[in-house]
């Protein structure tokens, strides 16, 4: 319970960080929220509608009260409202989100378990090494440099643009699957080294001495007790690295021309289109605050030890 | 006995503690051959963001419409961009762009973030609670998202885009801040000089920070490559430095354009930030087992 009171102070300090950002920008806000090429009619019509000569907080109420009921105000651009736009954008990120979590996991996992349970091997230097190049590589300097040798030299992938996964579900993952992997990488290189310390953490504990003095193999061990408990530390992180995932986004699906919603805000910028890169803003760091209180929220379903709000013990 | 002698004395008292340092740091290097190579790597590219003008030879800015999109050769080592402008010049005049941006954001970083942490951590209470909430919020806008956020407020230059950086760097800074004034001004030498009349200013410049430093300088290694890859991605996605400027980024920027015609124009400064950053996590790796001898 407390977790979420939190999670509800949060949001709404967001939504007046965002406001205040807004607000930032010089000139009439009105204008600016209308666009350029309104006349004063639609400049009146947008100060009417969220009240801008009103006092400041009564505005901010004001926008919260509009924004909870799902209107986010429109895009100068395309007319098009806010949230509209995001909806047809967002399934598309949601899916290389998706695919790159899954090449995330897949890489990550299996390799930090293998370089705690072999430690200071050379399986776990190898494993060390290339979680420090994951992290030390520009995710869209892997992007050119992929398209350079997949798209440019061999021919095999295309380099950029888009199917939609109904249409076929093969071209779809032909023009997905570079972007998932430069996406995917970074991720696996935190998740490896998160997974390695905390597996080197739980194979010292005592039930793990237990498991190997009743006589259970090197393997059922590790299965069985080990991978399930160094896990928890793994999903934090997992959930904090949402927001480096969205960053990745933006950049990755510029390369590839991927039209979704990290693409989306980058055009909103250099439109200057204020009321979409509101909302866009708005959306992502309050979905982070409820993405990571739902990780909170399920530990107590992976380890019943804990519960939220409870007494400690 | 002389003055001369004295200083002399003095002088072959001094000689040996000096090489005894030396000594050590040379065994700390050997075990770690990978952190000092690292280290070594960084300076150079300090030595190079230095002298970017002696090194790069001809100006980075020069157009040459004879030249334009040659392969590398002897005249032009890392070959020329679609405006006929040396690569190389381009490179190394970019270090100073990427090394500015690194150092003074994580600079402004650690300026508001650690006074913020302190504080909180020290007096906890409503003002901890006020701080940690609004590091909560500050901490929910993803690093770019929030530098693009701020880029178009402010518009987009180097300038910009390094204080986007800090600030989106900053909530980690006062998170760590807190967590180790937390720990530390529990510490028994903490409360002895409380307890010996030490106001809070006193006991927390003298007392808790040098004690939490080396944790900062580690941070600090860390996130100082992040902070390079972030403003080459400002600066690739045209929120950062403006062109003609050479900074890896635009530089990556533009070599999208020419992938098939011209692909050594995207080696280069990818190349560059990708080796600036490994080199830099591999030093801190060596500095965090030397300050921070936790088994990791």
């Amino acid at each position: 319970m407390r977790r979420a009171a939190i999670s509800v102070v949060t949001l709404a300090v967001i939504s007046m960080i965002v406001f205040t950002g807004v607000r930032m920008i010089p000139g009439d806000p009105a204008r600016i929220m209308a666009g350029t090429d309104a006349d004063a009619a639609g400049i009146e019509a947008v100060r009417e509608k969220y009240g801008l000569g009103d006092p400041i907080p009564l505005q901010y109420l004001r926008w919260v009260g509009l924004a909870l009921r799902g209107d986010l105000g429109h895009s100068i651009r395309t007319r098009e409202p806010v949230v509209s736009t995001v909806a047809t954008k967002l399934p598309i990120t949601i899916e290389l989100a998706f695919l790159s979590l899954v090449i995330a996991v897949g890489i990550a996992i299996p390799a930090g378990v293998l370089a705690a349970v072999r430690r200071n091997t050379l399986w776990d230097m190898l494993a060390s090494g290339a979680s420090l190049g994951g992290v030390s590589i520009p995710n869209f300097w892997l992007g050119i440099m992929l398209i350079l040798f997949f798209s440019v030299e061999l021919g095999w992938l295309p380099a950029s643009g888009f199917v939609p996964i109904w249409e076929s579900p093969l071209d779809n993952l032909r023009r997905m699957i570079m972007p998932a992997f430069v996406l995917g990488t970074a991720l696996a290189a935190v998740l490896m080294r998160q997974t390695r310390n905390s597996m080197i953490e739980v194979m010292s504990a005592d039930y793990i001495r237990t498991a190997y003095s009743k006589g259970l193999a090197g393997r059922a061990v590790v299965f069985r007790h080990a991978i399930r408990n160094s896990l928890i530390p793994v999903v934090t992180i997992l959930g904090l690295q949402m927001g480096a995932l969205m960053s990745g986004a933006v950049v990755t699906e510029q390369i590839f021309v991927v039209p979704g919603f990290g693409r989306l805000i980058v055009e909103a910028v250099f439109t200057r289109d204020y009321p979409l890169v509101q909302g866009v803003v708005l959306i992502t760091a309050s979905s982070y605050v409820l993405i990571n209180l739902m990780v909170d929220l399920s530990y107590s379903l992976l380890n019943p030890r804990i519960r939220i709000g409870g007494r400690p013990g | 006995m002389s003055p001369s002698t004295t200083a002399s004395a003095v002088l072959a008292q001094g000689l040996p503690a000096e090489a005894g340092r030396l000594a050590r740091a040379w065994r700390q290097a050997r075990r770690r051959p990978a952190s000092a190579v690292g280290a070594v790597i960084v300076l150079l590219f300090v030595a190079t963001a230095i002298g970017a003008p002696w090194i790069a030879g001809v100006d980075p800015m020069q157009t040459d419409w004879k030249q334009v999109r040659k392969a590398p050769t002897l005249a032009h080592p890392f070959g020329t961009d679609d405006l006929g402008r040396d690569a190389f010049a381009r490179v190394v005049w970019g270090t100073r762009i990427s090394m500015q941006a690194g150092v003074f954001s994580i600079l402004l970083a650690i300026a508001v973030g650690v006074p913020l942490g302190l504080v909180a951590g020290f007096y906890r209470g409503a003002l901890d609670q006020t701080i940690m909430r609004l590091t909560d919020a500050w901490l929910a806008f993803p690093f770019l998202i929030l530098a693009i956020g701020l880029v178009t407020i402010m518009g987009p230059s180097l300038t910009n885009a390094t204080i986007a950086i800090g600030l989106g760097a900053t909530p980690t800074y006062i998170r760590l801040t807190r967590g180790l004034v937390l720990a530390t001004a529990a510490e028994d030498y903490v409360q002895g000089a409380r307890a010996l009349g030490a106001g809070d200013l006193r006991l927390m410049s003298r007392h808790v920070l040098p004690n939490i430093v080396s944790s900062l300088l580690v941070q600090a290694t860390i996130s100082i490559p992040v902070a390079i890859i972030a403003e080459a991605v400002l600066s690739f996605l045209g929120l950062g430095v403006q062109p003609p400027a050479p900074s890896w980024g635009t530089m990556l920027n533009t070599a999208q354009q020419f992938l098939e015609t011209a692909p050594w124009m995207a080696w280069w400064p990818g190349l560059a930030i990708f080796t600036l950053a490994l080199s830099f996590n591999l030093a801190g790796d060596g500095l965090r087992d030397l300050l921070d001898p936790r088994d990791y």
